[in-house]
Parts: C-alpha cells; structure tokens; sequence
C-alpha cells in the first residue's frame, strides 16, 4: 500500500518561473524508511510540504499531475485532513512551538482531533517516554534549548501517531550525540510502529545506515531512486557533493560496494586485509597550560574566564585559552556546552563574571543566524556597492536578503561584520542547513583568511566541517575546556566528536579525511 | 507579563478557579468607592501576591501603573468643573476653561487612579499565577477559535521579543549597528514570516480541522474548591455592599462618607476571604 504517491506532479511557487518540483514520479509505501538527499535548493523541503499538504494549500501556486497521501487525493484534501495522518517537522524549532509548555504541545494536535482525555494524556505520555523528554513536559517552552525544541515539536508530530513522519533536517540543531539519538529513535518508530519515515538531511552518514531507499533530487527532478548502495554509486558518477566519507574512501581505494556506514566500510577494508588493527586509543589531549603571563603576540587571550548566571548554573568554568595568529581552530561540545558564550565573550558581548579576555584587533562575529544582520529591504542597502562587488554578491543587489540562498545570506553578513579586515574571526555554528559544496566554500575561505593573518575560532557540531578547515580542535564540556589539541588527534580518537573516516579506521595514523585515509593506507601497506 | 509556574495554591487550582477568584478581586475593587474597602483589597491583593510569591511582578505592575493613576487623579482635578473646595485659582485656560482644582475632584480622580492602578496589579497577578494553555484549554469548549487566536497573539509576543533580541545582539557585534528604529522594522517585517510560520504549524496540527475537544472531567482539588469558594464569597460580598450601599462614599459636592465600624469589617472580610485559600498548601507541588 502506498503512502505517498506522485505522478508527473509539477509545482511552482506562486511568482516563480521554474518550478521546485518538476515532473516527478515516486511511490513510497508504508513502512518505508526514505531519505531525501540533494544540494540546497533542490526542492528537498518542497516535497516534504507537499507530503503534508502545506504546498500547494497553504503556499499556494500551482501544481499539475497527481499526488495521493495515505490514500487522500492531494488536490481535495488540505494540511487539516492529512494531519490525522502525516506527521510533520519544520527545521526551525521556534516558529513550531506554540503552546507554553511540551505538555500542551504533545497535546494539542490530539486535541485538535477531538480525542477524550484519557487519549489525549496517553499520546502525550508515549511520545514524551519515545522522546526521553518526560522531564521537560511542565516545562516552560521559553526555557527550552533548540535541541529540546526540536524534541518537542518532533513529539508533537509524532504524538497522534501518524501513518508518515516529513522531517525535515530534524538534526541540523542537534549536537552529534543528540542527533544519533534521534537518528536511532525514527529507525525504531520505523521498526516497530511501521511509521513511513520521508527524512532529508545534509549529513548523509548519519541516517543512510538506517534507510531503505534515498531518493536524489537536482534541480526539482528525481535524479536518483535507489537503494543507499546504489545511490551511492550514483552520487560517486553524477553528483560527488552528495557522497558520503565512507563511501569516497572506498571508492578512493578502488574497492566496492559503496559502503552505507562504518560497519561495512570496516567489512569491505577487512576483506582486502586493509583494515588497521584497533589500537588502545591514545591518551586523552591536555588542555593548555594556564600560563601566568600575557603573549603580546597572542591574537586573543582567555585567562581563567568564568560565567556564572544570577540564581542560575555556571555557564563557563577557568576558561584559560591563547590564540595565535592563522590558527584556524574548532570548538566542539554537546549543545549546552558553552561554545556560544564562549564566542560571546571573545567578542565582548558579555563580561566574564570572573578572569579577562584580551583580543587584539577587530573581532568579528557572526552568530547562528546570519538573517539577524538584515535590517534593510534590499541587498544594496546593507552594503554599499563596491563591497557589493568585492564578495562576489553585486548581482543578488535587488533581491531581499532573506530570499537569498544559505551560502550567499552567508557571504553577505560575514561582509556586514567585516571578516575580510577582521584580526580574530569567530563564527557560531555556520554551517547548519548546509550542503557540503557550501560547507566546502567556508572552509576555503577560512583557511584563505588565516594564510593572511587572521585567527578564527569556529563553534560546531560538525566533526567533519572540523576536519576540513580546523588546524586545532577544542572540547568544551559543562563550560570546561576538556581537550585542546591538533584536530588529527582529538577527531580520531573519540566515538561521537570524531569523522566517519576516524572511526573506521579506530583513529588509525590521525586521518580524519578520506583523502588522508587512502595516505595513511598506502603509507602502511608500504611499510 | 508571563507566566510565572510556582508551588503555591493559586498555580495549583485549576485555571478557571483561579480566573475566578482573580475576577472576584476586580469586580470588589470596580464597585466600591470607599477609600477603606479600597485599602483593605490593596492589603488582599498584596497577601495574593505574597501567596502565590509572585510579589515582585505585582509591585512592578504598580510601578508601571503608578504615574498612570497620577495622571487620572491630576487631570480629574483640571477638567472637573464639580466640589466646594477650590485648592487654586489659575484662571481662564483657553479650551480648558476655567482651571479652578477642588479637593473633591482631586480625591475622586485619585480614587479611580486607584482602582485603575488595583485593576492591573490583580491582572498581574492573574498573569503570573494562571497557566495560560489551561486557561485556553478551558476556553476551547466555548470558543475554540477565538481561544486559538489569543494563544497565537501569546505565543507571537514572545517570539518576536526573542527576535527583537537576536537582531539586537547581532547589531552589537557590528561597527556601526542599526539604530533602534531600524531593528524595530527589522522585527515588524520580520512578523510577518513568523505569522506565517506558525500558521503553517498550526495548519500541519491539524488546527483548520479542528473538532471540540471533551471535557477532561478531572475532580476537583482542595485548591480549585477553596479558591471558588473565595471568589463567589468575595464577589457576593462586593455586590451586597455596592447594593445596600452599606460603605457609602461620594466625592462631590463634597467628601461624605462612612469609615466607621461597618465598612472597618468588611473590608477585614475581604482580606480574610481573599488571605484564606492560602492557609492550605497541601498538594502544591507537582
């Protein structure tokens, strides 16, 4: 029986030209685990609103061919009748909250349906027990962090039940560890309930383990409808931004089949007797020293930094951190750890209850949002032309920034901070709701920014991201520095904070990439 | 003005008792005119505050509402042309006319500064101390739509409060930030995607189907009784007293009224009926 269906269907955004959707044909039957894959602006987001309904009834434009949800013709049934039955998750956790706390959230679309009492508290305790959020329930939902929002509105989807789970990027909030969980619960809602889950998502180690089928999107077409190895396959051929580490080690090294994870890329090395032999991992990396005297030649200079909340927890512990000019460092921690405030502080938002923090030079900060840099209607009038001109943006001048793509919003407000003159550059999680080819860009641009001098200091989630720009990588936990070292020797060695690459070969010689793997490979096949 | 979740008796009582009891408050405080009555339900609603320790957000309603009331009782005693008592003659004032403050309309406008001023501090204490998703809970089986919109202008206020600080402190971080007045526009344009981002939530809950939800026919608890009880007593009270006229108080032609025994009692009943659902703090907690 399918759950979702679509035949020859066309959409177009109301005032577009070119449709998101183009001609697309797809099946989806229940129980199905799909992931959908594709470079930002592919029309990924677009097909999960249609899944709900949202696009065309609540968008509007205009939409040609067929499309069936859960048996419910597309064109006779809006977001309301399919709510009984498809469960939806936006990627933005706060505009999805709307009650005050995750109780009446849960409850609410029960509610909405007519359910007694007792079935309305039995949904909202089974959702909140799948979720492990009991203990947030009475809560205040102003009080939530975003990975807790991103819970809750994922419990609100989930709380009636629903035939097909639309997420969509359900992680890009969630630290590693968080993001797994998640990742680990849709695969039993999957198993266990037969919930259709349609998923997409940037990082697509994460969830190809778990998937039955990934189906590709370019330019609002289905370029690709297969399973993970196929699709992996493809993406090898036809679209290299899409594949995942494992698979471009295995490839690199000449072998097949593309792997969908770590287990079989271990299976795969093993079989060719390229699998390192686990070594006891090494010893954990120090934090710095605290050092008793000031370094003139520092670019920035954290002594004993504390944040300590009135009536509240301590935000930041003995922060003591040098940066040096060029380097190019990761800070990483779970949500919660105290990256945001730490760069807070670098930039001097916030004064530390206890220590000082030198920095020299002017420090730019680009934090979480790059849209809240935009005050003004147009592109031109946040920058003047020249500058316009000097990041590459002269042609989007008319366009509103908020209508602009990731990557370019991006490129716009790191302008607007002045990163390109800037002697410390500090960015808070840049890369969420990234596709790697953007990802890759900042990581280019970063590195070009320290060869010139600058430092730059960049809170993430992504051990990948890390691994491509980072020369040094710092573990935050409960606001207490917990490893400073070279990212070959924090990133290998762990089992969440560490690269898909790193953890097939159990951290073997440091390599985080694929391209360093297939080194460090050869290097002991030689030896 | 938010909710404030606390273990006292009032957060324990269920919205619409607590809704009640603080309608009972301000119904006593809109009938009387006698300055006594109006001192003893300052004192009850102080009590309330302290009980259901939410006092500071009271007394900054007070605050807040302060200069208004000074401003009722000081324009009273321009315009009104009513009393015998002239405290100054300052003339022909051209479309105000003759300026001639007397003691009585300056009382009779401090005394509706008072009740104003009493008004909003009941209504802060309503706002901290009743759960709002409660309170709309019960309101869906009257009105399940208008409810809904009250919970989307609730839930907006926040939001855009949080993004009124998001652009702030990015502002901050530039050389040269916008002024205020371009990250107010920035946050008004900005309401308009976020009203359309909630509505789509709202949409994929299911809400434009929406079917009258049942009644959740819990038991009632010591607290929800207690507080009922002390709201139809306070409310009986009031209306008995503004009926019989049994604390009569008139401004004009001249202050006349009675601060004897009789209105002495009832306003220490008023305290003792709204003091008393406190006593018991049995099951507060959750």
């Amino acid at each position: 029986m399918s759950t979702l269906e679509l035949r020859e269907l066309t959409y177009t955004y109301p005032g577009d030209a070119r449709p998101a959707l183009d001609r697309v044909n797809l099946t989806i039957t229940q129980g199905e685990f799909v992931v959908i894959a594709g470079r930002s602006g592919s029309g990924k987001s677009t097909l999960l609103e249609l899944a709900s309904g949202i696009v065309p009834h609540f968008r509007g434009g205009t939409l040609a061919g067929h499309a069936e949800v859960c048996g419910l013709s597309l064109r006779e049934n809006g977001p309301a009748q399919l709510a009984a039955h498809v469960g939806t998750l936006f990627q933005d956790p706060e505009t999805q909250i709307l009650m005050g706390t995750p109780r009446a959230e849960l409850a609410f679309p029960l509610e909405n349906r007519g359910a007694d009492p007792a079935s309305v508290a039995r949904g909202v305790e089974e959702a909140a027990l799948a979720l492990g959020i009991t203990h947030l329930l009475d809560r205040r939902t102003q009080t939530l962090s975003g990975g807790e929002l991103q819970r809750v509105a994922l419990g609100a989807a989930l709380a009636g039940r629903p035939r097909l789970l639309a997420l969509d990027e359900p992680t890009s909030q969630l630290d590693p560890v968080a993001g797994d969980e998640l990742l680990g619960l849709l695969r039993r809602l999957n198993e266990e309930w037969g919930t259709t889950v349609l998923v997409s998502e940037h990082r697509l180690e994460r969830c190809l383990t778990s998937a039955d089928r990934v189906v590709a999107l370019q330019a609002g077409s289905v370029a690709c409808d297969a399973q993970p190895s196929e699709f992996l396959d493809w993406a090898h051929d036809q679209e290299p931004s899409l594949e995942t580490p494992a698979a471009r080690l295995i490839a690199s090294l000449g072998l097949d089949p593309a792997p969908r994870g770590v287990k079989e890329a271990r299976q795969i090395l093993a079989r060719h007797d390229l699998l390192p032999v686990p070594t006891d991992p090494p010893p954990p990396p120090r934090p710095a020293r605290r050092r008793r005297r000031r370094d003139p030649s520092a670019q920035l200079e954290l002594r004993d930094v504390w944040h300590e909340l009135d009536h509240g927890p301590t935000i930041l512990a003995a922060v003591t951190l040098r940066v040096m000019a060029g380097e190019l460092i990761a800070v990483l921690g779970r949500n919660g750890a105290g990256k945001s405030t730490l760069l807070r502080h670098v930039a001097g938002l916030l004064e530390p209850t206890r220590g000082a923090v030198n920095a020299t030079g002017h420090v730019a900060l680009l934090l979480q949002d790059p849209s809240a840099y935009f005050t003004h209607e147009h592109v031109s009038d946040e920058l003047p032309p020249t500058q316009l001109a000097a990041v590459g943006l002269a042609h989007l001048a008319e366009h509103r920034p908020r209508d602009i793509s990731g990557g370019e919003r991006q490129r716009l407000a790191l302008a607007l901070v002045g990163a390109d003159e800037a002697s410390l550059i500090c960015l808070d999680e840049p890369t969420r709701g990234m596709d790697r080819a953007a990802k890759a860009q900042l990581a280019a641009y970063l590195r070009e920014r320290a060869a010139t001098g600058a430092a730059v200091l960049v809170a993430t989630h992504d051990p990948e991201f890390a691994a491509a720009f980072a020369t040094r990588a710092i573990l935050l936990a409960d606001g207490r520095v917990i490893a400073d070292a070279p990212p070959a020797n924090l990133l290998s060695g762990g089992w969440y904070f560490a690269t898909e690459t790193a953890r097939i070969l159990h951290g073997h010689a440091g390599a985080l990439t694929p391209e360093q793997a297939v080194a460090a490979l050869r290097d002991t096949a030689r030896a | 003005m938010s909710y404030m979740p606390r273990a006292t008796p009032l957060h324990a009582a269920r919205a619409s008792a607590a809704s009640c009891y603080c309608a009972a408050l301000v119904l006593a405080v809109l009938l009387t005119r006698n300055p006594l009555l109006l001192a003893a339900l300052a004192i009850a609603t102080a009590l309330a505050a302290l009980g259901a320790r939410v006092g500071a957000r009271v007394a900054r309603s007070l605050y807040l509402s302060a200069p208004m009331a000074l401003v009722v009782a000081l324009v009273n005693a321009l315009v009104s042309r009513n009393g015998l008592t002239v405290l100054a003659r300052f003339g022909d004032w051209g479309p105000l006319g003759q300026v001639d403050p007397t003691l009585e309309a300056l009382i009779y406008g401090a005394i509706f500064g008072a009740q104003l001023a009493l008004t909003v501090a009941v209504c802060a204490l309503w706002s901290a101390a009743v759960d709002p998703d409660a309170l709309l809970r019960s309101l869906r089986r009257v009105s399940f739509r208008s409810a809904l919109t009250a919970t989307l202008a609730t839930r907006m206020v926040p939001l855009l409060a949080y993004d009124a600080q998001r652009i702030g402190e990015a502002q901050r971080t530039l050389h040269r930030p916008a002024p205020r007045t371009a990250i107010m526009r920035a946050v008004t344009t900005n309401a308009l995607d976020r009203a359309l981002d909630i509505a789509a939530t709202l949409e994929v809950r299911g809400y434009a189907g929406t079917r009258a939800p049942r009644a959740h026919g819990l038991p009632r608890s010591r607290h929800d009784l207690a507080f009922t009880a002390a709201a139809a007593a306070i409310a009986a009270l009031a209306m008995t007293v503004a009926l019989l006229d049994l604390a009569p108080f008139a401004a004009y032609p001249e202050l006349r009224g009675d601060f004897g025994a009789l209105p002495l009692a009832i306003g220490g009943a008023l305290v003792v009926l709204a003091a008393a659902p406190f006593a018991n703090r049995r099951g507060t907690g959750r």
